[in-house]
């Protein structure tokens, strides 16, 4: 804006207009009171000590600190701490109470449901699914069909020390790989894994010679998975005859199982979470549908 | 607000802000400031009395009429209780407020503001303190010219706390509405009261001692948006605060009106005594037509009035009229302006239409609810034999104050449920609900391979007192079926 220029007058009004001249159509000016400006720099003083109090301007590596020193994560770490506070006593009542009677005191199994579904959401989801229903290879807990056994202190004992991993007390027993070892060649594979699919009542083509499928199944898979093939809980073997199947049931899979065997992970819990949030996550697990 | 007066010693003239004009409203007395004092009585009064009353909602149940309980997220009215998930009743309740706002608009423009606004009571409030305090309009005009006097010193201090307690006030009962009123009340008198309540009562001081006492005008002028909305909404048959000029001009005063009337020259009835101008808390001269800053109170129509009986002229000269009906007047027509009109007639019809519903929800409002959630991961599971297994999470709403079991059902005759933490009551899991609570429950639906296919499911409860039911539809999921 020129210095010079005097503003502009509206005729009709006699109010001085803004200058600003659309096709002839102009703006009326109505400055806006002293106050209000007067808020308008009050908010620039606020942000210029919001900069020196609080942390503002990014650095090469970290920002400015401001002279409060306030940092978001200890601003959540006190609050978490205020929230262990709360769930102090609940946590202390799960703590001294037997797994089996926690469902007894509706209060505390409330809590211990949502504690549990907490902490499944934070270390178990990621390999189970959100809703505990599992993947390929990644056991579903919401199904009937338990490889350690599905009771409260069965599901306690593999949170806490977890499966095949570097813990004595770790749930053992892997499924060996017949194939790769030369144990099996590949056409006794294939009749045994036919023999496996039968066991499950699923179709065989015809002509597989069943008996010589069982003469290996008896001879090699018996010892882990029974003589019925139902599995055994104290080596984790799969149950063969139901309709529940880790890494799945068609003849490739099964197939591939035999050849190079299988042997999943689990963590040893005890290493990462409290005894009570493990009491807690066995309760909710249990809770999903599947316990017994 | 027409003329801008440019600022002194600024290169460019155009002005940088709008320079601060106090006004100093006369006292007024007639029908309108009769009116305006009884509804500062009323809605005064009940804001400052409704959290004392008591209203008997059984054992266990807080016995406030009005009460807004945030830690336990209810909100009690009366006889009516509302939850969280209920707050549709609060948006009828807005758009109740709305279409009465739009009616009060079309029959008689911002009668809301000159009456009914808080800003506007409290400001009434305040101005009452100011003239009891410090005296009339000359009078404070003169003082604040003037030196600081030990009197006047005194005056100003008398007033300046007297508002901060009525500002005190006005944050103290605001808070009484959020907890037990009898109890907060002496809890903050012994000082034990929680800090949150202290801090409110301290802004809501703050707001109306600044609002009140200071903004008064601006508020209307610079903050509301009411009136930009309001000047959008209004139509040519609203009932204004109006000058009507058809009889009001040319002005003059009595002498000038007596001489050229006997010349056979036109005089009007107004005689330009600005008596509508000191009286007008905005600042406002009515006789320049409608404006952004008039807000309707009605007050210039006391002031002339009085001149008016004065001067033995027939009084309202300013008062409801519409500019279509003075015109009509100038022009010898029939006046036309009518508050029965269609739009007037849709507002209320409007108003009916959702205050009925609002009422027929209510008296219907169900005591007992069910929600279901079913589970989105996995959707369903395949059983050891071959079965299908789905969960569902319930939601049982007791909005009862005694507690009550339910008997669950499902509608699959040939379906297995399980709920988690239910103990089986002739072969039903029975849960409890608390009074006046809400409670989550996991129930699990399985059933045979054959039957294993997506179908359609209803879950029921069933009171266990009078056999009441309630029931929800989801959806059970299988691997095979319509999806």
């Amino acid at each position: 804006m020129s210095d010079e220029e005097a503003p502009k007058i509206d005729p009709v009004t006699g109010i001085a207009t803004t200058g600003h001249d659309w096709d002839g159509v102009t703006e009326l000016n109505h400055p806006l009171p002293r106050w209000w400006l007067w808020i308008f720099y009050g908010t620039i003083v606020f942000a210029l000590g919001y900069w020196i109090l609080y942390p503002s301007w990014p650095l090469i590596s970290g920002a400015v600190g401001g002279v409060f020193g306030w940092h978001s994560r200890a601003a959540v770490v006190e609050e978490v701490g205020a929230l262990r506070a709360t769930r102090a006593p609940m946590v202390a009542q799960l703590a001294g109470v037997p797994i089996d009677k926690v469902s007894s005191d509706a209060a505390l199994f409330d809590f211990t449901l949502a504690y549990g579904r907490a902490a499944f959401g934070d270390n178990c989801a990621p390999c189970h699914g959100p809703g505990g229903g599992g993947a390929r290879g990644y056991p579903n807990l919401v199904d009937d069909d338990w490889l350690w056994g599905g009771t409260l202190d069965a599901i306690e004992t593999t949170i806490t020390h977890g499966v095949r991993n570097e813990n004595a007390d770790s749930r053992p027993g892997s499924m060996p790989a017949f194939g790769r070892d030369g144990t099996l060649t590949a056409p006794e594979i294939a009749t045994v894994a036919q023999y496996v699919r039968s066991l499950a009542g699923f179709p065989v083509p015809s002509g597989t010679d069943l008996a010589a499928g069982k003469a290996l199944f008896v001879q090699h898979c018996v010892l882990c998975h029974g003589p019925d093939g139902r599995g055994k809980r104290d080596v984790g073997s799969a149950n063969l005859t139901d309709a529940v199947w880790l890494y799945g049931s068609d003849f490739n899979t099964l197939v591939a199982t035999i050849t190079n065997g299988r042997g999943g992970s689990m963590p040893d819990w005890s290493a990462r979470l409290d005894p009570t949030t493990i009491k807690a996550l066995a309760v909710y697990v249990h809770s999903l549908g599947g316990g017994e | 607000m027409n003329a801008v007066t440019p600022i002194a010693g600024q290169d460019d003239e155009t002005p940088f802000y709008e320079p601060h004009q106090k006004i100093y409203p006369q006292s007024v007395k007639g029908t309108f400031r009769r009116i305006k004092w009884a509804v500062l009585v009323v809605t005064l009064g009940i804001y400052y009395l409704t959290p004392f009353i008591r209203w008997d909602r059984g054992p266990g149940a807080p016995d406030q009429a009005v009460l807004i309980d945030l830690p336990a997220r209810r909100f009690y009215f009366f006889f009516i209780e509302i939850w969280p998930q209920e707050a549709y009743y609060l948006t009828g309740l807005l758009v109740l407020a709305a279409l009465t706002l739009f009616l009060l608009n079309a029959v008689a423009g911002r009668i809301w503001c000159g009456y009914l606004c808080p800003q506007t009571v409290w400001t009434d409030l305040f101005l009452a303190i100011e003239r009891w305090t410090e005296g009339d309009r000359r009078e404070r005009i003169k003082n604040d010219a003037g030196p600081w006097t030990p009197a006047l010193v005194a005056r100003k201090s008398l007033k300046h706390f007297l508002w901060l307690m009525t500002a005190w006030w006005t944050g103290g009962a605001w808070v009484l509405y959020f907890a037990d009123a009898p109890t907060l009340v002496h809890d903050l008198a012994t000082l034990q009261a929680p800090l949150i309540a202290y801090i409110w009562i301290g802004i809501l001081t703050f707001t109306t001692y600044s609002l009140a006492g200071y903004m008064r005008e601006q508020v209307c002028l610079y903050m509301c948006p009411w009136p930009r909305i309001q000047a959008a909404l209004t139509d040519e048959d609203a009932f204004n605060v109006s000058y009507r000029f058809d009889r009001g001009e040319p002005r003059m005063s009595v002498k000038k009106a007596a001489t050229a009337r006997l010349r056979g020259e036109p005089a009007g009835d107004c005689v330009d005594c600005n008596q509508c101008v000191a009286v007008c808390p905005t600042g406002v001269d009515i006789r320049n037509g409608p404006s952004l800053g008039c807000i309707q109170c009605g007050l210039c129509i006391d002031a002339c009035d009085t001149v008016m009986s004065k001067v033995g002229r027939p009084t309202r000269l300013i008062a409801y009229d519409t500019d279509l009906n003075i015109r009509a007047r100038i022009e010898g027509k029939p006046q036309t302006a009518r508050i029965v009109r269609p739009r007037t007639l849709l507002y209320a019809g409007a108003i009916v239409v959702v205050a009925g519903l609002m009422l027929w929800t209510l008296a219907n409002r169900a005591v007992t609810a069910l929600n279901v959630i079913h589970d989105r991961n996995p959707e369903y599971v395949t059983l050891s034999d071959g079965g299908v297994r789905n969960a569902y999470t319930l939601r049982i709403l007791n909005k009862h104050p005694e507690a009550r079991s339910f008997a669950i059902g499902v509608d699959l005759a040939d379906a297995r449920l399980d709920v988690v933490g239910a103990d089986p009551v002739d072969g039903k899991p029975v849960v409890e609900v608390g009074p006046d609570q809400a409670r989550e429950l996991r129930a699990i639906v399985s059933v045979d391979r054959a039957t294993g296919d997506s179908r359609p499911i209803r879950f029921t409860i069933a009171d266990q007192n009078d056999g009441a039911l309630v029931s929800a539809a989801d959806n059970f999921r299988g691997p095979g079926g319509p999806r």
